[in-house]
Formats: structure tokens, sequence, C-alpha cells
């Protein structure tokens, strides 16, 4: 199939029906309701349920249910939805079903504003609703990346069982870019075999997240993370530019990341030795990769679009290998690629040794220069 | 000696199918069992246990899928509609049904049931109405009678700070997605065959895919009102009744026609 030019929400979309998705549950939200839009456009034009729910809360519960029938099934939102979704979230992972969400992310907390933003690292990837469970997220940084990631989503989803989130952000949802779709995928004809589907001649099923005994309870959990450590074991995936002979190393997922290659293309053509490690998958956390990158780095920034969720994760994994520092743009602000030009320039003249602590304080700082500049 | 000739005996009362062999967990006089009876009966004689699917909801009867022998999933406190609409979206030819209590329904799900109903969703709905949150130990439910006493209304419900019951299948019958809603009793063996009769309308209002059925039943929880089983019949018909008029609230005449055979 050839490249032609989308929008991201319309790519992801459609990447989505062409995976084979049966059922999309929804409620608009700016900026991903395009996708909704080409949903609703899409499932009835092809037999397949589409269902414009009540509330995100609702919109969720009919993806659990969905979900119970073992088909391909899909929502997407936009943070302050997501939010409400943490209920069926939850349920839908003590539950054991497979889904895809995808959460194209905007500027908060609160009602925040619409503009693109990083906010739901953390509701995203450490949990949100209640209880020990994790989810898998993929976090594109185009359009491409964006239909690939949505197409993989619903593979993994299958696979392990799991709530496969692929968190994109305001303007990769807004965005046009030259993209290849893949070829409309058949629909699943086998389905498996814990799949509620009131089938006649067998013994009855049913898929519940209540466990009243705690032991039973505990299995279940231990099944869940031992799920988890072979998802971590196999579905890392990152991505590495100019690392070879890299000193600093920036660190960035989605835009951010997007952002800082092109201020390492400049600080490149000045002669720094910068690079960039892009972590994909942001759970499982290519954990190993870049502890690696770490032990031959001179430093590393951490380029995010928030108050620095990944920031926390990386000096985990990087256990002070090298020193790690911030620069953060909030509240749906997305940073030039010059503020972290300057950045990158502020390090290869003087790398400090240890920022424990200080970080955060140091970076508010100069983000009031850089907004006092303006 | 006495023979007693079981050849030529008539078996009159038999578990129904659609009923596991086990004990439920109910307190002795709630009538959640017998409303779980009569909807298992619905389902044997109309031939569509192995087709139907249960959501069950959280309450008392969070456990329903132990005891009805059938594929049932498990829905979050409320949401018992929506995710019914999800599975029912995929197998459109399934039977799929909620069991839903009155601080699940018409509490904490208000809107997924009232959006289930306007979209017309072909699934049909049991609301057990028995003025009371049951599970967690008899706080006031949405359908408290004013001035009975809860463990949350502990004076009696105060209409002024904690106002008035809701009547869900009035409020339901309002909307165009509905095809079916009435209110029925299990308070005596006569309203307890009108009700089994009405479980029927709605599934049969489901098979045909005429679109959105529920029947709500007024319940006892004798164990939360502090009553004797039988003071608690009592209850449902000195208080309960005037408050929660038994009656069809909305029948369209498509449902009003149906006829099949008596099995
Ligand atoms: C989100 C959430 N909030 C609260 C609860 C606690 N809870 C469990 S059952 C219940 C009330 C159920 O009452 P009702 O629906 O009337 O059913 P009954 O027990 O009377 O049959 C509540 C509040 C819960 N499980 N989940
Ligand atoms: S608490 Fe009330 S509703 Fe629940 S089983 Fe006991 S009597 Fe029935």
């Amino acid at each position: 199939m050839a490249k032609e030019l989308l929008k991201g929400n319309v790519a992801m979309a459609e990447a989505a029906v062409r995976a084979g998705c049966e059922a999309y549950f929804g409620y608009p939200i700016t900026p991903q309701t395009e996708l909704l839009e080409h949903m609703a456009a899409r499932m009835p034009e092809l037999g397949r349920a589409f269902v414009q729910a009540e509330s995100e809360v609702a919109a969720i519960n009919m993806v659990y249910g969905a979900a119970c029938t073992g088909k391909r099934v899909m929502t997407t939102s936009s943070s302050p939805g997501v939010s409400l979704m943490m209920e069926g979230i939850s349920y839908i992972a003590g539950t054991e079903v497979p889904m895809v969400l995808i959460d194209v992310m905007r500027g908060g907390p609160g009602l925040g504003n619409i503009a693109p933003a990083q906010g739901d690292y953390t509701q995203m990837v450490h949990g949100g609703g209640h209880g020990d469970y994790k989810t898998i997220v993929l976090a594109p940084a185009s359009v491409q990346e964006a239909i690939d990631l949505t197409a993989l989503a619903f593979d993994l989803a299958d696979k392990y069982r799991a709530i496969v989130v692929v968190l994109a952000d305001g303007s990769l949802g807004q965005m046009m870019e030259p993209a290849e779709l893949p070829e409309m995928q058949p629909l699943k004809k086998q389905l498996p075999d814990w799949a509620i589907t009131g089938e006649p001649g067998r013994d009855r099923r049913l898929l519940t997240s209540i466990y009243l005994q705690p032991e039973d309870e505990e299995t279940t959990n231990i099944r869940l993370q031992r799920r988890w450590m072979e998802i971590e074991a196999n579905e890392v995936r990152y991505q590495e530019y100019f690392l070879d002979d890299a000193e600093i190393v920036l660190v960035g997922f989605g835009t951010a990341g997007r952002v800082a290659l092109s201020a390492i293309r400049h600080a490149r053509a000045e002669g720094i030795k910068v690079g960039l490690f892009r972590p994909v998958s942001l759970s499982p956390f290519p954990a190993e990769a870049l502890r690696l990158v770490a032990r031959k780095a001179k430093a590393m920034l951490v380029v995010e679009m928030n108050a620095g969720q990944m920031l926390n994760d990386v000096r985990l994994v990087t256990q002070g290998a090298c020193p790690v520092d911030f620069y953060g743009r909030m509240g749906g602000v997305v940073p030039l690629p010059d503020e972290i030009l300057s950045e990158i320039m502020r390090l290869a003249r003087f790398t400090p040794h240890d920022l424990n602590g200080h970080t955060r304080a140091a970076w508010l700082d100069r983000l009031e220069v850089v907004r006092g500049a303006k | 000696m006495v023979a007693t000739d079981i050849q030529n005996a008539k078996l009159v009362y038999e578990r129904p199918e659609s009923l596991a062999d086990v004990a439920t967990h109910y307190c002795p006089g709630c009538t959640h069992g017998t409303a779980h009876r009569l909807v298992a009966e619905v389902l044997d004689e109309m031939g569509i246990r192995e087709h139907s699917i249960g959501v069950a909801s959280v309450g008392c009867s969070v456990f329903s899928y132990n005891y009805f022998d059938m594929d049932f999933v498990q829905a979050a406190h409320g949401r018992a509609p929506a995710m019914a609409t999800g599975v029912k979206r995929v197998f459109p030819d399934r039977t799929v049904f909620t069991y839903q209590g009155d601080g699940d329904l018409a509490s904490i799900g208000m809107a997924e049931i009232m959006h289930a109903a306007a979209r017309g969703e072909n699934i049909t709905v049991i609301f057990i109405n028995n003025a009371i949150y049951g599970m967690t130990g008899g706080q006031m439910a949405p359908t408290t009678l004013p001035g009975m006493k809860t463990t949350s209304s502990p004076r009696g419900r105060d209409v002024e700070t904690q106002g008035y019951p809701i009547r869900m299948s009035e409020i339901l019958a309002t909307l165009d997605g509905v095809s079916y809603v009435v209110r029925r009793s299990l308070h005596n063996p006569a309203e307890i065959r009108k009700s089994k009769k009405a479980i029927r309308y709605a599934f049969e209002t489901q098979q045909r895919g005429l679109g959105f059925s529920m029947v709500e039943l007024l319940s006892s929880c004798p164990t939360n009102w502090g009553m004797t089983p039988l003071d608690s019949l009592t209850f449902i018909e000195d208080k309960m009744v005037p408050a929660f008029p038994l009656g069809d609230y909305k029948v369209i005449d498509a449902v009003k026609s149906m006829k099949w055979k008596e099995g």
C-alpha cells in the first residue's frame, strides 16, 4: 500500500479497523475526537459494533463486556476521559481480558486545555486504578509509528490477555504526515477458550474480577505478576539515535523525543556529541538498555511534556551511573527545539557531577527565565 | 406395608436446569432466591438457557453467577447495563440480561441504565427493589421510603435533607427506547405468578428483537429491615406497594400482541 497524507487520529482509527477491531466504544473529547468520528463512519459500514457511550465510565464498561467475548475491542479518549476510565481498567486487568486504549493526551491537571501534553505517563505506566496491575504502554513519535503500534497493540493484547495503551498526545493526533496503512486483516475466527460466547453444548464459563478468598486473589495476583515478567522479557521496545559516540544522552518519548531529536541534529552540526534514547514501550520500561547507555554517558537529560514523570523512572533505572538532568514544559506547552538546544549547550559547557535533589528546582528556575524571555 | 408407587408419580416441582445445584448465600426469607428461580424457570421454558449470557451486578446478588447455570460476566457496581451493551453488540443473537439491585441500578448506575434504555438496547434487566443497600449492611438506598430507618438514616429518611425515593419504572417508561417496563412484587403467590409472567414477557421481548425490557420486582430484605421473613412480606404489601405501585408502565403494541406456546 502506498504512502498517503494522514492525520494521526484518523490513521490510528483506520489502523485499528484494519487490525480487526470488532467493537468500539467511546465518548467525544478533544484532541481525540476524529478517532471516534472515524470509527463512527467505518465500524457500522463493516457490520461491526460502534457505540457512542454516555460517558467514559460507560465506554470502558462496554469495552469490558465486549472484551469478555474474546473479540478485538478498543476505546479511545484523552486525559480527563482516561481518568474516568480507571475503574473499568482495573476491573479489566483483574479479569484478564484483552483490550486496546488509545490516549491522546492533553494539558492538565483538571479540565486543562486541548493542547498536547504527556501528563498521563504516571497514571498509565504506574497504574491509576486500584490494585496491582500493569498495562503495556506504547508511545509513538510519528503518524507511521502510531499506525504500527496500534496494530501491534491488538496482537499484544491478545497474546497476553492484557490491556495495551497507545499513549499519543494532541500533536500526534492532530498532525498530518505521509504514512502507509497496513492491509485489512481478516477477523478473528477462533475465539479463545475462556471467551464468554453463550455457545451451547459446553460447560458454562465465568469471567469475573472477584475472588472473595484473599488466597485466591493472591493466586490471581501471582499469575498477573508472572505474566508481567514474561512481558518485560519479551516486549521491550526503544529507539537509539546517534548514541555510538554520545557523551550527552537525551531521553524522551513521543513528541518530546521527536523535538529532542531535531535539537540533537542542530547540536551535532556544532560538533557536540549528543544522542537520543527514545523509549517506545514505556511499560515495560527499557530498563536494561538505558542502564547500559547511562554507563557510557557523561550526563543525561530527560525531556518531557510534564513535570518529570518519566524522570523518576530514568533515575531509578540508571542508579546514579551518570548525572540525570531534566527539562520539561507543562500544561500543554510543547518545548521548542531551540529550548532543548540551549539545554544541550549548557550540559556541553558544564556537566554537574551530582544533581540529586536539585534537578527539579534548578529546572523550574531555568524555565522561569525561558518564559520571561518571551 | 404402605408401598409408594413412584413409577406413576408425577413430578410437579423440580430445580430448573438454569439454576445450579448449589445452596445460595441469601438470608432466610430473602426473596432474591424467588427472583432467581423465576428467571431460571422462564429461561428453561423458553429453551434459551445455553444461549444466554448473564451480567451479575454488585450487591447481594454479586454471586448470582454461581446460581445461574450459563455463561456469566461480573460487572462493576452500577455498570451492568454498559457491560451488557458490550456483550450484546458483539453477540446480538444471544440472550443477554442483567440482574441488579436498587443501589446498583438507581444510584451509582443511574447513567448506565438510563442510556441503555434510551438506546433501546435489546437486553433484559431484572431489577430488585428492596429499598435498601443489602450487601453493605443496610444503608439508605435511592428507593428507601420516607421515614424509613436505615443505618445511614438512623432517624428515618428525612426528605428535607435526604430527598425522595426514585421510581425507576415510571422514569424509564418515558423513554422511547423502552419496549417493556413493568413493576411486580414477590410478597405473595399471586404476585409471584404475575412476576414470572412479566419476566417471560421481558425475555420474549428481547427474543423478538423488540428492544429494551425491564421487570422491577419489589423484594424483601428481612435482615436489614430487622423483620421476620413474614413481617417483611407484609411490609412490602403495606408500605412498599403504595409507594411503588404495581403495574405495566410501558408495553408497546408489538409486545402486547406477542404469542407463545406455554411449555
Ligand atoms: C464503586 C463501589 N462503591 C461502593 C461499593 C460497595 N457496595 C457494594 S454492594 C453496595 C450496595 C448494593 O445495594 P443494592 O444494589 O441495593 O443491592 P442489594 O445488596 O440490596 O441486593 C455497595 C454500596 C462497591 N462495591 N463499589
Ligand atoms: S442482606 Fe437482605 S437482600 Fe441481602 S441476602 Fe440478606 S435479606 Fe437478602
